[in-house]
């Protein structure tokens, strides 16, 4: 794990960093009270009140996010296989388009149903 | 062999290779490179885009304006840190560290050069070398995208609200095209090992031997990183700025320091797996031996880097912004099929390669079949789209009414010929086709 300890070292400086920045906006700037100051931007208009827990949003993201899992899971299938391409060979080569083959299937089947369409 | 006690990578595995105190410099020697890299980057970015535009940009503060972007951090530590009466004040403050944070540590993995000696320690210029590393960079990306939806929705405001959520769509709807480019230099590479990948580019850079494996990562980096012309989550006619809309101060500033460290992460990762990584250029060896010795690799990265840069800049002084839907179009029916058709050639013609020990012609092969796929591919999205007729069969029957108030007819247009006994005489004040 001695690979992981710079990336840490990296890590803390940057954490560092960041949090002294934070710090040091909010004590070197001014502080000067003003009630619409504090109200969300709504390019001027007096703000819309938010509904309790946040904006509502389209259903739409939560289709991405299911997708981006599917394809990101395919993609850390592929990694391995492709930095063993060598020693698999033909063997491995036939496995993984059965692999994306099958995937292929439920690309076709989303893109048919409109799920990758952005009205 | 397994994948994390590989021991072909040197100073893995063993106990820390290098003392303390070296350690503690190459960290931070990378994050002063970072910051002074987006200080730069933001510099001359404005400075390309106003000679793109005919103006001269920044000039002012320190020789060639150099300093704009020092003196406008200044300027921001000065303004007032204002934290909204909705927001949700944890969250609020935590967004920008987690945006910052990975950004910066993406770039422990990425190989500036190769073995030289300080105060005596022969060490590689890179901080960390990982058998994982490109995998390592693919998901401290992913822990940003945290920062950017968490400052949206945090805000308790409905622009940041909705700019972080497209912002986070977006990125993990290019990641995927963008992982899935990787696996062409993987399979050439035999390895994750960003050293390992620039190792293996001594003789073709890959961006040459797998040139639409590039153009993909290329294009899901501009995504990648919300920049122009795909910087939908900030697109000022609809969002206002996006995600940090109700940032100020120092905040935001963390919030723009992370996206331009961002772009220098993805230049130098485009840099390190398709253009050669610190390798000189070709041609530069053969008069200059001791080009890809010691210190000078440094140039070249460096170089690289800057290169793709401006590519960014380019871009975004050229191009206007895409549409929402357009640019899902473009990730999710464009990019992912055809890195995967792409990927499949590849994994095909090296196999068949290995097998009967095809090794001459491959390069030729593989670009000529390679700009050919991409071609076709380029014809699928045109062959599904239901165009509209070119032509509207007939002349359609012109409504004066259909607005909900009479209008004039357009030109081209003509009034339906009105029955009744005063249709003849009333309309002479408005001239039609029909009159000429």
């Amino acid at each position: 794990m001695t690979a992981y300890v710079p990336i840490i070292v990296l890590g803390a400086i940057a954490l560092g960093f960041a949090m002294f920045s934070i710090v040091a906006g909010a004590l070197t700037g001014p502080r000067r009270y003003n009630r619409a100051k504090l109200d969300a931007y709504e390019c001027g208009i007096e703000p819309t009140p938010q509904p309790v827990g946040g904006g509502r949003f389209p259903v739409k993201y939560y289709l991405t996010a299911m997708l981006f899992i599917i394809f990101d899971i395919e993609i850390v299938f592929l990694y391995p296989w492709a930095v063993y391409f060598d020693s698999l060979r033909i063997f491995g080569l036939v496995e993984m388009v059965l692999f994306i083959a099958t995937l292929l299937v439920v690309y076709a089947y989303v893109w048919r149903r409109g799920g990758l369409d952005w009205d | 062999m397994s994948v994390f006690a590989s021991p072909d990578v040197p100073g893995f595995g063993s106990d820390l290779p290098i003392p303390w105190w070296l350690l503690l410099v190459k960290a931070v020697a990378i994050f002063v490179f970072l910051v002074v890299m987006t200080l730069f980057a933001i510099w001359w970015e404005r400075r390309v885009v106003a000679r793109m535009q005919h103006r001269i940009g920044p000039n002012r503060v320190g020789p060639f304006g150099l300093l704009q972007s020092l003196a406008d951090g200044v300027k921001l530590a000065l303004k007032e840190d204002i934290i909204p009466k909705a927001a949700d004040k944890v969250v609020f403050v935590l967004a920008p560290i987690i945006s910052v944070t990975p950004a910066f540590m993406a770039f422990a993995v990425i190989p500036f050069g190769p073995e030289v000696s300080i105060f005596g320690h022969r060490t590689a210029l890179q901080l960390t070398d990982l058998p994982v590393a490109v995998l390592y960079v693919l998901a401290v990306a992913s822990v940003g995208i945290y920062g950017i939806v968490l400052a949206g929705w945090s805000s308790g405001s409905t622009y940041p609200l909705l700019g972080g959520l497209r912002s986070s769509a977006q990125m993990i709807s290019y990641e995927v095209a963008m992982g899935l480019s990787f696996v062409g230099v993987f399979i050439y590479a035999g390895s994750m090992s960003t050293s390992q990948i620039v190792a293996a580019q001594t003789q073709y850079w890959y961006a040459i031997l797998l040139a639409p494996s590039f153009v993909i990562y290329v294009v899901s980096m501009v995504g990648e990183t919300n920049r122009a012309p795909f910087d939908l989550p900030e697109a000022e006619g609809e969002l206002v700025g996006g995600f940090h809309t109700e940032y100020s101060s120092l905040k935001f500033a963390l919030f723009f320091l992370a996206e331009y460290i961002n772009m220098v992460t993805v230049s130098a990762l485009a840099t390190t797996l398709f253009l050669g990584g610190w390798h000189a250029p070709f041609g530069v060896t053969s008069f200059w031996a001791g080009a890809n010795h010691g210190w000078w690799p440094i140039i070249w990265f460096v170089l690289k880097v800057l290169i793709a840069l401006f590519v960014f800049i380019w871009l975004r002084g050229t191009l206007p912004r895409l549409r929402y839907d357009q640019f899902m179009r473009l990730g999710w029916k464009v990019l992912i099929p055809s890195s995967l058709g792409w990927l499949l050639l590849v994994a095909t013609v090296r196999a068949v390669n290995a097998q009967y020990n095809l090794q001459s012609r491959d390069v030729l092969l593989y670009g000529g079949a390679g700009i050919v796929v991409i071609l076709l591919l380029t014809f699928i999205p045109d062959l599904l789209a239901t165009r509209p007729s070119e032509e509207p069969e007939g002349e359609p029957e012109w409504d004066a009414m259909a607005g909900g108030h009479p209008v004039p007819p357009m030109p081209g247009q003509s009034r339906p010929v009105l029955t009744g006994a005063r249709a003849s005489d009333d309309d002479d004040d408005l001239p039609t086709e029909d009159d000429t």
